[in-house]
């Protein structure tokens, strides 16, 4: 398995997971962060076992059935089970399926789009509430500072990053909000992919002027 | 063995039953169990009774074609139930897609230990009561979590949630298919 994470997502986000109360873009963090990580998959899961019990213990559970329910759902299965869009990637080094599955490909087929000092970006399509985008960091450039507000996650998936006297390996996820200032500084050793999402208004195009390129002290 | 632990292993039983057999009697045993319960699931999310009806009987469907899927020594069958119809709730009401992790792939080939099975069911069991047992407000803080749709910076860090053992159980049936993987 891969090197071993100690970065990870937090109870609230991986609850919020579980339940399905999540914006899609958060959804898209854990789902890639417990791709390559069964500490969290085992938490995930624990989390959908409290929704299991609510389920079976829900105080009114008798909640009446149409007449010919059943009926209706044998001659829904007799209809044939509805076929499933599940396209299977090939392995990537960097992205798991479920970021191919949103970048509509491997790590090479994605278009960055130049943000400034090196830096570039691939924003994915998820719904308006949260927004997820991939980051390409030259090896030991500053992260672009998004002046957050809001929850903020930025996971590795090449590369490393710095944050104080943190540091980030591939499948790390920072989890910071609004208070927290921070300014990671990508390995020198290799360009650093992230993938970053925010529940704050995207705004990114034109922050470059707040970009001061950093070379890393290690 | 507790009687409710018989409960649990009952519902596996099914779940095995409508997988290798086909059995409808099985299956409606399951729905007239399960079937309620996920139609007042997605009312409280937000559904009204004929979209909740509706959803309720693919859930249910669903059930019954993906039985194969069904690891008993992973989840109980509430758990696995909960899992389909939160995924219906995502795609159906609040119209996105779910992404999910990578598989672990599990077959019927890699039937799992029945040891595993007894003992991840009874953990399911001992939850269940745990939470039973909380606080009134923090159980229905929970109930809200999961039933309502209490937005995830609305849900307090969860304290309290005695999750340790049920985790550790399921970290170990992850690492039993990892290895079975390699
Ligand atoms: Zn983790």
């Amino acid at each position: 398995m891969e090197q071993k994470i100690t970065h990870h997502l937090t109870d609230e986000i991986l609850m919020g997971y579980a339940a399905g109360t999540l914006p899609e873009a958060f959804n898209l963090m854990v789902a890639t962060h417990v791709s390559l990580c069964d500490e969290c998959r085992a938490r995930v899961e624990s989390y959908d076992a409290v929704g299991g019990a609510v389920l079976e213990e829900a105080p009114d559970h008798d909640m009446a059935l149409a007449p010919g329910s059943f009926a209706a759902t044998m001659a829904l299965i007799a209809g044939g089970a509805p076929e499933e869009i599940c396209t299977q990637h090939p392995q990537d080094a960097v992205l798991p399926q479920p970021l191919q599955d949103y970048a509509g490909g491997g790590i090479d087929s994605i278009k960055w789009r130049a943000v400034g000092m090196g830096v570039k970006q691939a924003i994915l399509p998820t719904s308006k509430d949260a927004s997820a985008r991939l980051l390409y960091i030259p090896a030991g450039a500053a992260m672009p500072d998004h002046g957050h507000h809001g929850i903020e996650m930025t996971m590795v998936l090449q590369g490393a990053f710095q944050d104080d006297d943190d540091y980030f390996a591939r499948g790390d996820v920072e989890v910071a909000d609004s208070d927290l200032h921070h300014t990671p500084v990508a390995d020198i050793h290799e360009d650093c992919i992230c993938l970053a999402v925010t529940d704050a208004p995207l705004r990114f195009q034109g922050l470059l002027p707040k970009i001061a390129q950093r070379f890393a002290r290690i | 063995m507790q009687e409710s632990d018989g409960k649990r292993m009952q519902w596996v039983s099914h779940m095995v039953r409508i997988r290798d057999d086909r059995d409808q009697a099985a299956f409606a045993a399951l729905f007239a169990h399960f079937a309620p319960r996920v139609k007042g699931f997605l009312m409280k999310s937000g559904a009204d009774a004929s979209l909740a009806e509706e959803c309720a009987q693919e859930v249910m469907a669903t059930c019954w074609h993906k039985a194969h899927m069904f690891d008993p020594a992973r989840a109980s069958v509430a758990t696995w139930i909960f899992t389909i119809a939160r995924n219906r709730k995502i795609d159906v009401l609040r119209k996105q897609r779910r992404p999910e992790p990578e598989d672990l792939a599990w077959g019927p080939e890699e039937e799992p230990d029945q040891a595993d099975v007894m003992a991840m069911q009874q953990e399911s069991e001992q939850l269940g009561q745990a939470i039973a047992e909380l606080p009134e407000a923090q159980r229905e803080l929970i109930q809200k979590a999961y039933f309502g749709d209490l937005s995830h910076s609305e849900i307090a860090a969860q304290t309290g949630l005695p999750l340790g053992t049920i985790k550790s159980r399921i970290r170990l049936a992850l690492e039993r298919l990892r290895h079975a993987m390699k």
